[in-house]
């Protein structure tokens, strides 16, 4: 038997069950950055040594700033592929969430170099509590851009053939995995002036 | 309902009953599961309690385990009474009480064909296993399972040996379990509710499933967070919890330092606070389901003990630093969460009140499962109010970490919780198989637990107010000031060798009315919720219902002056 309201929106709710689903699972990921993130305020309060001002110092501002257009254009072209699949254009749909894909990969790449030039001057995690939480988050944030990535890719070769079966459900799919891509991007929004600029 | 079969295709053995996507299939996986882990769990605690009754004396039967001499090792102790906390939380209770009954009873209260999401459902059950499995490896790593602590408090943790990576693991799939069950819980109670089913008429069972949905859902990613953070300090060498200059052994450990070993204290009880919630709200709404049945009577105060529940899940993030009044933090924080925690024991007493007025004036059928529920109401009644001196900073300071605590939390979730789960297994199980149990076993099974389960946990409560630490391994012979209280420890020991004993006929009931037991009618307790009087016995594979049901009143109209069978039915126009 068929679930009900797979697809079409439940009247009283206003929901497809995905969409309610993928919020609440964003609030559970709200919740486990703002752990981290308190974790951040509170090892930042007690550092009476100074290692989170100068570890800041450290970091590369201009690398940081471009990534953080990068992903911002990430979700532009996200809600352009879903705006091109509600008007029924699929080869725009894959120029944009083709251009998201790329994008998350130059965000990586960025990263990579980002990773490498603190390795090469001897900076690891434990070297000071900035750093540790630096590695953590970034880390952390990295396997949710890569967790998102594969999504994309699917949904780009695989699973678009979804689209001549039963379009709106793509269509619901694609809204969906944007609204992770979005949490995602606003991440970085919040740990670019916490571990950059403060 | 042979006749159906046309919409409905056989499926081969693997799929019907291995990888199911069914959620009463996945019910009965997470039930099974999680009451071998119970059954392991509580193995585990009686081999504990032969150390706490006969100190340093060679074990009988299960000696050669712990070594040649058959003398437990304090090590093997700590790493059983982590073990133990663990197995029964995150993979006992919890998963019967949320997985098991949650999974298979709220699509069939709420009308539904199946969960929101069934593909989801079956990955939270195998990363539950595969969680629960990863923990039974700690036993065979060096240095044996994770030792410091079902809480795993660093520095300690940090430091601990390679049981304590492996904890870490397993936690995380857990996590991840009950983050896909719980977005599955949620979204299945908010979008697929039969028509007519309005909030106000859903069963009280399905509101606390609803509320815990929440609670698992927000307070288990600071978890997350904290196990990420302590992973990180027993793998990548930071100190997220190691202080600087920390001395273990009498060196200096070469660390960055700078961390602190109270943020993995809040960040986990932002946690395992509302955990013990989780562990509750499930139980009051088994127990509330079988006191309106049982006593033929609508459930008093309904509207009152839905928002008070509500208030419950919303406060129980809140309190959770009531756990370490002693640690330092400060009066004014603690003068804030003694505060939160004497607002959030009304909303208990408003729930477990309109429960004992709710028995007031009916007909009560005293079967085994109002038993257990009935007993649940006391038990705890017990552990909440011993809770309160726990929650003022003050007198917490002479209680903290001693016996008085380990009883009071028990009385919560073993006379407490197990009970009422015990309750929904005899008041379900002709639903779920066709089969009822058998009652006289089942009374056994009642008295023999309810008498046994006090001879353990009330002496605690004398121990501890005595002052004898719950971390004990030589069962507090180094504690000079309470020798007087040392002789209960062999009688709380052999209760709890006798409440495993007394699980015997549960087991046997279980197997025996399975095979040969007195065959359930549809609606076995003449009950008015749609599980009941909608779907047959077992309900039908991958739909439940035959017809799925419309909803025109509410959930327990009981003994309507002028109907003819004395109940009726949510479903009945």
């Amino acid at each position: 038997m068929e679930i009900p309201y797979n697809v079409e929106e439940r009247q009283d709710t206003g929901m497809y069950n995905a969409k309610l689903g993928i919020w609440l699972f964003l609030a559970s990921e709200v919740m486990l950055f703002g752990g981290l993130f308190s974790a951040y305020v509170f090892l930042r309060m007690g550092d009476i040594t100074g290692t989170f001002a100068s570890g800041s110092q450290e970091l590369n501002v201009p690398l940081a700033t471009f990534n953080t257009l990068v992903l911002i254009t990430s979700s532009v072209t996200m809600i352009m592929s879903w705006v091109s699949l509600k008007l029924g254009d699929m080869k725009k749909f894959k120029m944009h969430l083709g251009s998201t894909l790329l994008l998350a990969g130059v965000f990586l790449v960025v990263k990579y170099f980002e990773y490498s030039a603190k390795f090469h001057h001897g900076i690891y995690p434990d070297t000071s509590t900035f750093f540790s939480i630096y590695f953590t988050l970034t880390g952390l944030h990295m396997i949710h851009i890569l967790g998102g990535m594969v999504v994309i890719f699917y949904f780009l070769v695989p699973g678009s053939k979804m689209m001549k079966t039963e379009p709106e459900r793509f269509t619901n799919r694609i809204e969906t995995v944007g609204l992770y891509w979005h949490f995602v991007d606003l991440v970085w929004i919040f740990l670019f002036p916490v571990l950059y600029l403060l | 309902m042979s006749g159906h079969t046309d919409t409905y295709h056989e499926e081969p053995f693997w799929r019907k009953y291995i990888f199911s996507i069914d959620h009463k299939v996945i019910g009965i996986q997470y039930g099974i599961t999680a009451l071998v882990f119970l059954l392991f769990g509580f193995t585990l605690m009686m081999l504990m309690r032969w150390q706490l009754a006969y100190p340093e004396q060679p074990m009988p039967w299960f000696g050669w385990l712990f070594g040649e001499e058959g003398v437990m090792l304090p090590e093997v102790y700590n790493s059983l009474g982590a073990m133990h906390g663990t197995i029964m939380i995150f993979l006992g209770v919890v998963p019967l009480a949320v997985g098991a009954f949650g999974n298979y009873f709220v699509p069939l209260q709420i009308g539904a064909p199946d969960m929101a999401f069934p593909k989801l459902n079956m990955s939270s059950y195998w990363c539950y296993l595969a969680g629960g499995i990863v923990m039974m490896v700690g036993f065979f790593v060096p240095g044996g399972a994770a030792n410091s602590g079902w809480t795993s408090y660093p520095p300690l943790s940090d430091i601990a040996t390679t049981g304590q990576t492996v904890w870490l693991f397993g936690m995380v799939l857990l996590i991840t379990s009950s983050l896909l069950g719980s977005v599955n819980t949620i979204t299945t109670i908010v979008q697929l509710r039969a028509k007519g089913l309005t909030w106000m008429r859903l069963p009280f069972f399905v509101w606390t499933q609803f509320i815990t949905g929440f609670l698992l859902l927000l307070a288990f990613p600071p978890l997350e967070a904290a196990g990420v953070l302590q992973l990180m300090d027993r793998l990548a060498g930071t100190s997220f919890f190691l202080p600087s200059g920390l001395v273990v052994s009498g060196e200096l450990l070469d660390v960055s330092g700078g961390g602190s070993p109270l943020l993995w204290q809040h960040l986990f009880w932002f946690l395992a606070h509302p955990e013990v919630y989780v562990l509750i709200l499930p139980a009051m709404g088994i127990v509330g389901e079988i006191l309106a049945n049982n006593t033929r009577k609508p459930l008093w105060g309904y509207k009152s003990i839905v928002y008070a529940s509500s208030f419950l899940g919303f406060m129980s993030f809140v309190v959770w630093a009531h756990h370490m009044f002693m640690t330092g933090m400060g009066s004014t924080i603690s003068a804030f969460f003694q505060t939160t925690t004497m607002i959030i024991s009304i909303p208990s007493v408003v729930i477990l009140t309109a429960m004992f007025i709710s028995l007031w004036g009916g007909s009560i059928r005293y079967n085994t499962a109002m038993l257990f529920a009935l007993g649940f109401l006391p038990m705890f009644g017990i552990g909440g109010l011993t809770g309160l001196p726990l929650g003022i900073a003050a007198s917490d300071i002479h209680l903290h970490d001693t016996y008085y605590v380990i009883g009071h939390f028990h009385y919560v979730v073993a006379p407490g919780t197990i009970f009422a789960l015990f309750a929904g297994i005899y008041y379900w199980f002709p639903k779920m198989t066709g089969k009822v149990l058998n009652e006289r076993l089942g009374k056994i099974h009642f008295w023999t637990s309810m008498i046994f389960i006090n001879g353990i946990f009330m002496p605690m409560f004398i121990q501890g107010l005595a002052g004898v630490s719950r971390r004990l391994w030589d069962g507090g012979i180094s504690y000079a000031h309470a020798t007087d209280t040392f002789y209960l420890n062999e009688m709380m020991s052999t209760s709890a060798w006798l409440l495993g004993l007394a699980q015997i006929p549960f087991i046997i009931n279980l197997i025996m009315s399975l095979k040969s037991g007195e065959k359930a009618n549809d609606n076995h307790w003449e009950a008015t919720t749609l599980e009941w009087t909608d779907a047959p016995s077992p309900p039908l594979p991958h739909r439940n219902f035959e017809i799925i049901p419309e909803v025109h009143r509410g959930p327990y109209e009981y003994s309507v002056p002028g109907s003819d069978k004395g109940f009726i039915p949510q479903s009945e126009a």
